[in-house]
């Protein structure tokens, strides 16, 4: 019973990482391929690391997978927000359809 | 198991490919950010199939080694020194 349910946990974590590499090649512009891979990714690799943990048990193993979850939480959101601000400082257009630029007018 | 892995090694290779022919500098640098933060499921994984239980110690240092280079890029593209 625990197996299906770590499966189950790591098969919602792989469709996520998935779906967000997906949007990493189809999305038009350099923020809007950020905002879907940075989000969809972290949580997917937060979700299979969270499977592993219901899998393995409090071994060396689980209890590693489980302290990996607060440093993606915390590193991933900082390094995709640093990377949107030095791409706009940098000069990278936005995409030709989008409506407004709420981050020059500050 | 091994199907899952298919499907992370997939996404790794849409990454590069992302990487590759990202118009901008900021594109290829968001893809390798992303590639590595999917290398460390990868590893998890890895760890979990092979009962090798040293892999998560290569995902624990990729996660730090990933953050402080995308942070020193990031600062480079702001056209700031790096003891700013």
């Amino acid at each position: 019973m625990i197996d299906v349910i770590g499966i189950v946990i790591i098969c919602i974590g792989v469709a996520f990482d998935l779906f967000g590499c997906i949007g990493l090649v189809r999305l038009p512009d350099v923020y809007n391929r950020l905002q879907a891979a940075t989000k969809c990714v972290t949580l997917g690799t937060c979700g299979i690391m969270f499977g592993i943990f219901v899998l393995s048990g409090f071994n060396s193993l689980g209890v590693k997978s489980l302290i990996c979850i607060p440093f993606i939480f915390l590193t991933s959101p900082t390094a995709a927000h640093a990377l949107a601000r030095g791409a706009h400082i940098f000069g990278v257009k936005l995409w030709d359809k989008s409506r407004m630029d709420e981050y020059r007018r500050l | 198991m091994i199907v899952l892995l298919v499907i992370l090694v997939i996404s790794c290779f849409l990454c590069l490919y992302r990487a590759g022919k990202g118009p901008t500098v900021p594109d290829r640098m968001v893809a390798i950010d992303i590639l590595g933060i999917l290398v460390v499921g990868v590893c998890a994984i890895l760890g979990y199939m092979l009962n090798l239980h040293f892999f998560i110690d290569i995902a624990l240092a990729w996660i730090f080694i990933s953050f402080i280079g995308t942070i020193t890029f990031a600062k480079y593209l702001e056209g700031r020194n790096l003891n700013d």
